[in-house]
């Protein structure tokens, strides 16, 4: 690839990921409440206001683990989304996208409870605890939801996933693993009813001891997260690039930035859980009906 | 030397010096993702060895499983990040003895054997000739080890946990609500 497409990539990627972090802070304030005006200006104010702010730390924190942390989850979205296939354009091509999907979700693991443990402080430790305890619950399902969409198409290439969607999408006849993703975005990304390790009543959990710029970007890093979840699921359920009218990367563009409005809405609208009121459900409903669901694939191929 | 030459050399000296850093550190985190990094590391290696869904499915596991591994660690030590630093050897001279012996048995072993020319070679689709390898000829023994593990994994639980759902529900698990559920 020549160097000038390799750059127009990476910038496309950097503005996808910027768009969809600022489309999931308004949905998941509107969600929430706020109205559209409110929910779409604070965003910049709040940008504003904390890289402004003065850094405040905690006493001994291991702060080599707490910045790295809190600075990693943006990139970790900005490599998802560089999985992304935009119609024939892909940013990084490998055959093994869904496979590197689930790596970088699983490399959120690492970085939350990190975030909570390295201010040596209460409130940040309980969070880190409850998203593992949390991680728990949704990887699973999560991972078995990713493996019904590369049995249909029978490759790991988001690409080929994308292309083998189009007689019909594949979220029409796999909603249960389309949902159980869902669930396991909203998980990673610390959202909806998964929000648990950033509870109010933890006083923030793994966000409490954060200011600046580094809370800045760990919030912002929570919000891409969603958006490049919503952005993976495009070729993965969605059709990729298909549509009528407008070229191929303008529909993923479209798609992305519909399902992560709608996703994160729904994240503001509905209730933050309890971890134990959400393990029971995970493992014991929603994992059987995703495993029940790729069966239904592997005998529809068959 | 190629790009690719030189990407490798970084990642197997990365390998080695975060490895070398899990002993060196007072933190039962550090020490966790020093190890993580080193198993990263490891797995970009593989990819650069054009194995890439191994190398991809090092990097998924291996961080997974430190991150359990930290959480059970800490846990279990009931250990404060920076307030208690602690040392991450114990049994020190007898391990480094051990390591030693075992290094110099095994590299030896790889310098002195006489390593078999190169026959046929690599498939076209190497991820596809990993899972027929697995999944054709060893099926049998992989479902059998598949279906041990879940139970030793169910066991392991069990036994760990000291509140399980007959505490919750009574004996026939008829009780609907019990009064502290959720509570564990």
């Amino acid at each position: 690839m020549p160097e000038s497409s390799v750059l127009l990539g990476a910038a496309a990627v950097l503005a996808a990921v910027l768009a969809l972090t600022w489309v999931t802070a308004t949905g998941a304030a509107m969600g929430a409440g706020r109205g559209l005006v409110l929910a779409a200006t604070d965003p910049w104010l709040e940008t504003a206001r904390l890289l402004r702010q003065r850094r405040r730390t905690t006493l001994r924190a291991d702060v080599l683990l707490w910045r790295l942390s809190g600075w990693s989850l943006l990139p970790l979205a900005v490599l998802l989304v560089a999985l992304v296939p935009w119609g024939p354009h892909v940013v990084v091509p490998t055959e093994l996208g869904v496979v590197w999907a689930n790596a970088l979700d699983v490399v959120v693991w690492a970085a939350v409870w990190l975030l909570g443990w390295g201010a040596n402080a209460v409130a940040g430790l309980v969070g880190g605890y409850r998203f593992l305890a949390l991680a728990l619950g949704y990887e699973l399902p999560l991972m078995f939801a990713l493996v019904a969409p590369a049995m249909a198409a029978s490759s790991l290439d988001l690409a080929m996933i994308a292309d083998a969607q189009s007689d019909l999408w594949f979220v029409v006849w796999m909603p249960v693993a389309f949902l159980a993703y869902l669930v396991g975005v909203l998980g990673f990304a610390l959202h909806g009813p998964l929000a648990a390790p950033v509870g109010d009543e933890v006083a923030g959990g793994v966000l409490a001891e954060l200011s600046g710029p580094d809370l800045l970007v760990a919030r912002a890093g929570r919000h891409a997260l969603l958006g490049a979840g919503a952005a993976v699921a495009v070729p993965l359920f969605l059709g990729g690039g298909s549509g009528p009218w407008l070229p191929d990367p303008a529909w993923v563009a479209v798609k992305a930035i519909i399902l992560t409005a709608l996703l994160s809405y729904a994240a503001g609208r509905l209730p933050r859980l309890r971890v134990p009121l959400l393990l029971g459900p995970a493992w014991v409903v929603l994992l059987p009906l995703v495993v029940l669901q790729d069966l239904v694939v592997g005998v529809v191929l068959l | 030397m190629t790009s690719t030459d030189l990407a490798f050399w970084l990642c197997a000296v990365l390998a080695v010096a975060s490895g070398v850093a899990v002993f060196v550190v007072d933190s039962m985190a550090r020490a966790t993702y020093a190890l993580a990094t080193s198993f990263v590391a490891t797995g970009l290696a593989v990819l650069l060895l054009q194995q890439s869904y191994l190398g991809a499915v090092i990097v998924l596991m291996m961080v997974m499983e430190m991150a359990v591994m930290a959480v059970y660690m800490v846990m279990f030590m009931g250990m404060n990040p920076a307030l208690m630093p602690m040392s991450m050897v114990h049994s020190h001279r007898w391990a480094i003895g051990v390591s030693v012996a075992t290094f110099v048995t095994l590299g030896s072993g790889a310098l002195l054997v006489p390593w078999p020319a190169r026959r046929g070679s690599p498939p076209p689709d190497v991820t596809a000739a990993l899972g027929r390898a697995l999944m054709e000829s060893h099926m049998l023994v992989m479902m059998t080890v598949g279906a041990v593990m879940v139970a030793t994994i169910v066991v392991g639980v069990v036994l760990s946990s000291h509140r399980t759902r007959y505490d919750r529900f009574g004996d026939d698990l008829r009780h609907r609500d019990p009064a502290d559920r959720g509570a564990r």
